[in-house]
């Protein structure tokens, strides 16, 4: 890994790789949304925002005052519409996203199991903010694609069983870390990747899951764009 | 044909203590600011109230939507989706002193999609294996009574039942409508607010213009007058 470079900016560059040009996409909050600052130049996405439409653009540059007619995202910032972009109600839009309808979705994760389940809404007693639209999104996705750090202060996220509430399970396509990246295929995890000098024991030190090395293993390749 | 508009002042007259409620509205995008004012200031208190989210505490990122009525302690029990941006709302859950259903928006939609369309519910795979799956929930089923939500499997694959969302009365906001209440929604304020017009007993809209029947070309139309039983014109 890059030495100035932070895990969140090294695995949102590695993910921005994974799409493809003409990919309908969510992205969740947090980790996934810098996923679009480092898309090839060639990688056109059509963004998916659950709150009702297709084609996020750019924060406008005179946002209208609360009270008056606005666009907003899923969190409920003013952002914009690109031309070829469309609007609905929320029926339409979790269909879309239930129904199989996006190429991919990127989630942040808090844990991952190796039957890849996933946790990522709440940690009981502490943070119950509400599911919102990650259980539509994790069980329909085409590509479920998790974002997160290997470790959390030391704690391991990928795990054997997820000891957190789950959002959905074994629907986990594709986890992306700043040491790794695993594919699951009929429910097993596989090490596709590791980054730049990070050894297949270190992973497994940091790894609860059990999960098996591909035979095509290989050195972990990120987008280049801005570096 | 007889007027379907409504002074603000009535509004009240459709509020009563303990009654379910459902207001349009994404992060308070969507919801109608003077018709939930209205409800605070009727002092209707111990509602039921179904809603996406409980949008923003901070007036200065966003609108407060029914926050609101959370702040004010007029909502017995939430059914919702995300209470995320609004502490208040989580400390009334934490402390019991509002009881709050946490479902995913897209089953929260289809519920009240479900009961609007005259259907017995619907069968979703969100939320299988989860948290979701093991909610309290009394339905009797071919006469046989359950107390928990049921998971059923159809041809190898696991859902979940879910039962429709009704209220007594929707409110709504929209940015157009005319005199016979055809809506016409402005972008991400569209939201549940056509799914919650078909859903409730009575529906009042709030809408920022009101022009003369014949001015919105039907193709452009996003819900039906028929559906609107009272329009609140601009102030």
């Amino acid at each position: 890994m890059t030495q100035q470079m932070s895990a969140k900016e090294f695995i949102a560059r590695r993910i921005a790789l994974e799409l493809k040009d003409g990919d309908a996409v969510n992205l969740g909050i947090g980790l996934p949304t810098l996923v679009p600052n480092y898309l090839p130049a060639d990688v056109k996405l059509t963004l998916h925002s659950e709150n009702g439409f297709l084609g996020i653009g750019p924060v406008p540059e005179n946002i209208p005052p609360v009270g008056k007619p606005r666009v907003v995202n899923a969190g409920g910032n003013p952002t914009s519409i690109l031309p070829h972009g469309s609007t609905f109600d929320i029926s339409m839009s979790f269909a879309l996203m239930r129904g199989g309808h996006l190429d991919a979705a990127v989630l942040g994760g808090m844990q991952v199991s190796e039957e890849g389940d996933l946790a990522n809404w709440m940690v009981p007693g502490k943070n119950v903010p509400g599911m919102g639209g990650a259980m539509d999104l994790a069980v329909g996705a085409k590509q479920l694609i998790v974002a997160m750090e290997h470790t959390a202060n030391g704690e391991k996220k990928l795990l054997k069983k997820c000891t957190l509430p789950l959002t959905v399970k074994g629907r986990v396509a594709t986890v992306v870390t700043e040491k790794a990246l695993f594919h699951f295929h009929d429910g097993k995890m596989v090490l596709e990747e590791y980054a730049p000098g990070v050894t297949v024991e270190e992973i497994r030190a940091e790894t609860e899951a059990a999960f098996t090395v591909s035979e095509n293993l290989k050195e972990m390749v990120i987008s280049q764009v801005g570096l | 044909m007889k007027s379907k508009r409504l002074e603000i002042e009535q509004v009240a007259s459709f509020l009563r203590d303990g009654m379910t409620l459902m207001a349009g509205g994404f992060m308070g995008n969507g919801t109608p600011p003077r018709l939930i004012q209205a409800v605070l200031d009727s002092g209707v208190k111990d509602l039921t109230m179904i809603v996406d989210d409980t949008a923003f505490l901070d007036a200065t990122k966003g609108p407060e939507g029914i926050g609101l009525l959370v702040r004010n302690k007029r909502i017995k029990k939430l059914i919702t989706g995300h209470i995320g941006l609004n502490k208040e709302a989580q400390r009334q859950m934490i402390t019991g002193e509002m009881e709050i259903e946490l479902n995913p928006i897209g089953t929260l939609a289809e519920r009240i999609r479900a009961a609007g369309s005259g259907l017995g519910g619907v069968l979703t795979p969100t939320g299988v294996g989860t948290l979701v799956a093991d909610y309290k929930q009394d339905i009797t089923i071919n006469g046989q009574k359950f107390d928990q939500k049921q998971t059923i499997n159809i041809n190898g694959r696991d859902f979940l039942l879910e039962t429709p969302l009704t209220a007594e009365l929707a409110l709504l906001e929209a940015v157009k409508s005319d005199k016979f209440g055809n809506l016409v929604y402005y972008r991400t304020m569209r939201n549940h607010n056509p799914l919650m017009a078909l859903a409730a007993q009575t529906v009042i809209v709030e809408a920022h213009e009101v022009v003369e029947i014949g001015e919105i070309d039907p193709d452009h139309v996003m819900t039906p007058g028929i559906l609107i039983d009272h329009i609140v014109f601009p102030a």
